[in-house]
């Protein structure tokens, strides 16, 4: 048994209007010093088994396919606990 | 003339793709997700909607349906294929057009009646139009900015690959006012405002929806 | 640790046990009516079903002994399909085609989460209308805020339309009207009211009926999990003995992606022939949709709980009976049928289970692990509840406030005063565009559409080759209510059967979403009997049927109740809906006309709140033989093409009909108010019965000649002058008011996008 959390976020370059949105409410709500707000989506997969070299390939081919959008997402498989 | 509609699930705008096929004259044949076959139709639409209810990325889930895979050989083959708003982002998720499509701005949902510049009629979609042609056409959706990178934008309206563009206010965020672009070939054409809910004065603000359906009618008699 | 349930055993073994009935919302009197029909103590399970059934919300309990007026009064009508009672009326429209429409709220809902309260209350009444066997083709939401300025507001307004939007959008149903209306009585009490209609063929009309013993109850939709079972959790707490998990959610979050494959596939079964009785789960699930299937047909079923498909797996028996997990149905399904329904399901990727079936033992029995949890006789669950005669009273300052006459506040006199004072009106949040709600909604999906907001009523084709079509409109005027509920009622009525006619649809039926505070203040009740009495009343008159409603009590915060709100829908045919009237200023030389009286009446109007902040007097005076004579001039105006457009008048006056007719195309026109009427009271008073239209000339003597032998005053007023042309209104004694089309424009326009941009 394993357990996969994979990050996604907007490339830097792409126009954020939901994060831009929170960054908003932020200084609304008295908060100083935050100068920067991005938003995006965390995914957490619990798999059967371990996760060898070939499963954490597969893992990367389905972070950039289906998870990610390469065009306007990078994603980081940032946790992975057996 | 046999143009196909893919309904997947959560499809909305399917039966007025259809209505707009038959309105202009050609047979609308009801193409299924699930099933990995073209039905030998001579070109497809993909309509518009909330397929798989826009979760994960619109379009995202859907561009891996059995359909997709002939759909892909055969537009890659020279197939038509046109996808209006969420059929867009099914293009787009599927590499067969460049570019993606992203929240509005405005971060809000608007439908409203657009007008548009035609700015190419070299495509077999749009070849019933004249260039710089302006037309109105409704516009509904939440997740329609086109986005793309300096290179890809320029090589777009380099090659002429710009369909349409926003005129009068920018609904979405597009970048270039970009609201619908072609593959390089000209048979695949990807536009997020709603051309067959303008086929009819009763219920549509024009009709200058309905080129786009002449046009590859009378391409295909012509083929 | 599995938890003993509390079985049908237990509650004969140990009649003597506790239980936190109060906590569950029964009164003493009402446990009581348990035990004895029981002739035993309710298991927790059961005790659970009769709270939630037995509430206000569900059974009617304070409403019943009034909303049967709408049946004893019924006009006589062939025209009525299904009546109340079932999960929504269906009205037959003619060539076979029948429709079905109803109107619901989810108002405290949307003031604890403003997106999913208002998303689920269009995914719940979307949900009666697929149970009628029809299918959906559009939606409406009458909405009402506190001020435009309240924080408050600013919180809920925006979530409530964004899940309207939302789960109307994913759903493809456009959305063709409804109301945004502001007053600080709704501060703490918005409503939320959502209205669809759907269409059928005569032959598909299906009823909520478990018939035929042996036939399967089957479960399908989405899975069951926690939402809005508040109330079970105390049950759940009562009886766990190790301290487990207590807090459960009380937010039912909607999947409108779910109900939209719910549609298609209820639609496919049902055309397939592969069903015998459907019902919806609304409000209280399981409980509700077992008991009133049972009920309605055999009189028994037998339910295997642990068959039904868990998303939370630690859920109790009592809070799978209470949950209002969403996009869930329950069909009866013939055993020789069940596996080509399955097969449906599956192609839908819908999930179903066979949770029972039918039996003829006169009783709903539910087994969980083995153990017959539930053994009660259907019908005093969902039919045979309480029923209140709470008692009512005129309130001791309904006169005080009848008598505040606004004849005394300062009306404008000089052109001036009048420009200024219309420019303030049509910029109040009351009268201003909604166009920065309505583009959040999609109004085109289906293709079907021909009118929408901010038109009279939205018309929707309902047969491509004919042309048959059906037009909607839902009105209520709170304050009207409040200085008299029973007027409040007949003018919401009549507001609604007015711009049904102005499209040039003959109205057919009507539905209601009646709000108002506490049954158990004795004021509120007194405003609900009246305001019964008087639709009852005006239904009669009319010749129109209820066809079904709903009622929402408990809008109070403290002692504030809100205003009487009986918003009332009513839907209209049109042979042809090509030939609909549309409301624009068009055509250059058309003339344009009023149709009915003006007098000075001003109470209670947009005036008299907007300027002065006042509310007392009498309202308008209703005449709903005037009313009915009106809609037959404007029916028959757009079967002949007399008309080239037609808007009623109502909120605002005959001032914003002219603003709104100009502004619709970007059209002036030049009007002269009559000699015989003050400028002011022309302009804005709120009298009934009226309509504004325009004719072309050499249709103008057949117009008027018709209205004539109909007995409806009709005056030519002015002229359409052309694009983008002033409106100008003359002035007995030469002066004129002028404004220009991008200042009415830009008023209009401006006040939404600055509240809530």
């Amino acid at each position: 048994m394993a357990r996969v959390v994979v990050d996604v976020m907007l490339k830097p370059e792409i126009l954020d209007p939901q994060g831009k949105a929170v960054e908003g409410a932020l200084g609304r709500l008295g908060l100083e010093g935050i100068t920067s707000v991005r938003q995006g989506k965390s995914f957490v997969l619990e798999l059967d088994g371990e996760v060898d070299d070939a499963r954490l390939a597969q893992l990367h081919e389905l972070s950039g396919s289906l998870l990610s959008n390469p065009v306007i997402e990078d994603y980081v498989i940032r946790e992975v606990t057996a | 003339m046999r143009i196909g509609v893919v309904t997947f699930p959560g499809s909305l705008d399917d039966r007025d793709a259809a209505r707009a096929v038959r309105v202009a004259g050609g047979e609308a044949i009801a193409l299924w997700h699930g099933d990995a076959d073209l039905l030998g139709v001579d070109a497809v639409v993909l309509p518009g909607g909330f397929s798989y209810g826009d979760y994960l990325r619109c379009g995202a889930i859907a561009r891996f349906a059995p359909v997709m895979g002939p759909l892909v050989d055969a537009a890659n083959g020279g197939l038509p294929v046109l996808g209006i708003c969420n059929g867009f982002q099914v293009l787009c998720e599927s590499h067969l057009l460049p570019g993606a499509l992203v929240r509005n701005d405005s971060l809000h949902f608007v439908c409203r009646d657009q007008r548009l510049r035609v700015e190419s009629a070299s495509t077999v979609w749009t070849s019933d139009y004249e260039v710089g042609q302006e037309i109105v056409v409704p516009l509904k959706n939440g997740e329609g900015g086109y986005v793309a990178d300096d290179a890809t934008l320029d090589m777009l309206e380099g090659e002429g690959r710009v369909v349409a563009r926003y005129l009068e206010l920018n609904p979405n965020g597009s970048r270039r006012d970009i609201a619908g672009i072609s593959n390089a070939r000209g048979n695949v054409v990807g536009l997020m405002p709603h051309p067959e809910h303008a086929i009819e004065a009763l219920t549509g603000p024009t009709t200058d929806g309905l080129g786009f359906f002449t046009s590859i009618l009378k391409g295909l008699v012509e083929a | 640790m599995t938890r003993h349930p509390d079985t049908v055993a237990d509650a004969i073994a140990h009649p003597e046990r506790e239980q936190p009935y109060a906590q569950l919302g029964l009164k003493p009197n009402e446990y009581a009516d348990i035990r004895e029909i029981l002739g035993r103590r309710p298991t927790s399970a059961e005790l659970a079903m009769y709270s939630v059934m037995w509430s206000e919300h569900c059974s009617y309990k304070s409403s019943k002994v009034h909303l049967r007026q709408f049946g004893d009064k019924k006009p006589d009508t062939d025209k009525l399909l299904v009546g109340i009672g079932e999960n929504a009326g269906v009205v037959d429209i003619g060539d076979g085609w029948a429709v079905t429409f109803k109107v619901e709220s989810h108002n405290h809902p949307s003031y604890v989460e403003p997106y999913q309260g208002a998303a689920t209350g269009i995914g719940g009444i979307v949900r009666d209308i697929i149970s009628m066997g029809a299918r959906p083709v559009a939606v409406m939401d009458p909405l009402r805020f506190g001020s435009a300025d309240h924080p408050d507001t600013h919180r809920v307004l925006p979530g409530v339309v964004a899940g309207i939007g939302g789960y109307g959008n994913c759903l493809g149903l456009p959305n063709i009207g409804g109301e945004i209306v502001f007053d600080p009585c709704y501060q703490g009490n918005p409503l939320v009211n959502a209205l669809c209609v759907g269409t059928l063929r005569h032959e598909d009309i299906h009823l909520a009926s478990a018939k035929g013993v042996g036939n399967l109850v089957v479960l399908y939709g989405a899975k069951t999990g926690g939402d809005g079972i508040g109330g079970a959790s105390i049950l759940a707490s009562e009886t766990f003995d190790d301290g487990g998990p207590t807090k459960r959610p009380a937010v039912q979050v909607g999947d409108p992606f779910m109900e939209k494959l719910l549609i298609e596939c209820t639609l496919e079964v049902l055309h397939a022939g592969l069903v015998e009785g459907i019902q919806d789960l609304g409000a209280a699930g399981i409980s509700c949709a077992t008991s009133e299937l049972a009920s309605n047909g055999e009189g028994g079923m037998h339910v295997r709980l642990d068959n039904v498909p868990l998303r939370d797996a630690t859920l109790t028996p009592e809070e799978i009976l209470m949950s209002e997990s969403q996009e869930r149905m329950a069909a009866v399904v013939r055993p020789d049928k069940i596996e080509e329904f399955l097969a449906i399901c599956r192609k839908w990727d819908v999930a179903a289970d066979v949770i029972g079936e039918v039996t003829d033992t006169g009783r709903l029995v539910i087994v969980w692990h083995g153990e017959v949890i539930v053994d009660v006789p259907p019908r005093t669950v969902a039919h045979d509840g309480p029923v209140y005669d709470r008692p009512y009273a005129r309130p001791e300052w309904q006169d005080a406030l009848q008598a505040d006459d606004p004849g005394l506040l300062a009306r404008p006199v000089t052109a001036a005063e009048l420009r200024d004072t219309v420019l303030t009106l049509i910029g109040s949040p009351n009268l201003a565009s909604k166009t920065w709600v309505t583009q959040q909604y999609d109004r085109y999906v289906l293709g079907n559409t021909v009118l929408a907001q901010p038109e009279d009523a939205g018309v929707i084709r309902v047969d491509e080759e004919s042309g048959l079509g059906v037009a909607i409109s839902t009105d209520c005027n709170g304050r009207f209510a409040k200085l008299d509920p029973y007027a409040g009622a007949q003018l919401a009525l009549a507001e609604a059967y007015r711009n049904v006619a102005a499209t040039g649809a003959a109205p057919l039926a009507v539905t209601n979403c009646l709000n108002f505070g506490s049954p158990e203040d004795p004021d509120v009740m007194w405003q609900f009997e009246r305001a019964v009495t008087g639709l009852a009343d005006g239904c009669l008159e009319l010749g129109i049927p209820v066809t079904g409603g709903n009622v929402s009590f408990y809008n109070q915060t403290g002692q504030a109740a809100i205003h009487p709100t009986p918003v009332v829908g009513v839907l209209g045919v049109i042979d042809d809906v090509a030939r609909r009237t549309p409301m624009a200023f068009r055509t250059i030389g058309d003339v344009v006309l009023v149709l009915g009286e003006t007098r000075d009446e001003v109470a209670g109007s947009e005036w008299a709140h907007v300027v002065h902040g006042h509310l007392g007097g009498l309202p308008p005076n209703v005449d709903l033989g005037a009313e009915r004579s009106l809609a037959e001039v404007l029916v028959a105006a757009s079967r002949d093409s007399l008309v080239t457009a037609a808007h009623d008048v109502s909120d605002g006056g005959i001032a914003q009909v002219l603003v709104e007719m100009a502004l619709r195309e970007n059209v002036g026109a030049t009007v002269s108010v009559p000699a015989d009427i003050e400028p002011f009271v022309f302009l804005l008073a709120e009298s009934t019965a009226r309509a504004v239209v325009t004719a072309a000339p050499e249709h103008l003597a057949a117009f008027e000649a018709s209205a004539a032998a109909r007995g409806v005053p009709v005056r030519r007023i002015g002229v359409v002058t052309g694009p983008a042309d002033d409106l100008q209104v003359d002035l007995v004694g030469g002066e004129s008011v002028l404004w220009s089309l991008d200042e009415l424009r830009a008023t209009a326009d401006a006040t939404l996008p600055t509240l809530f941009g």
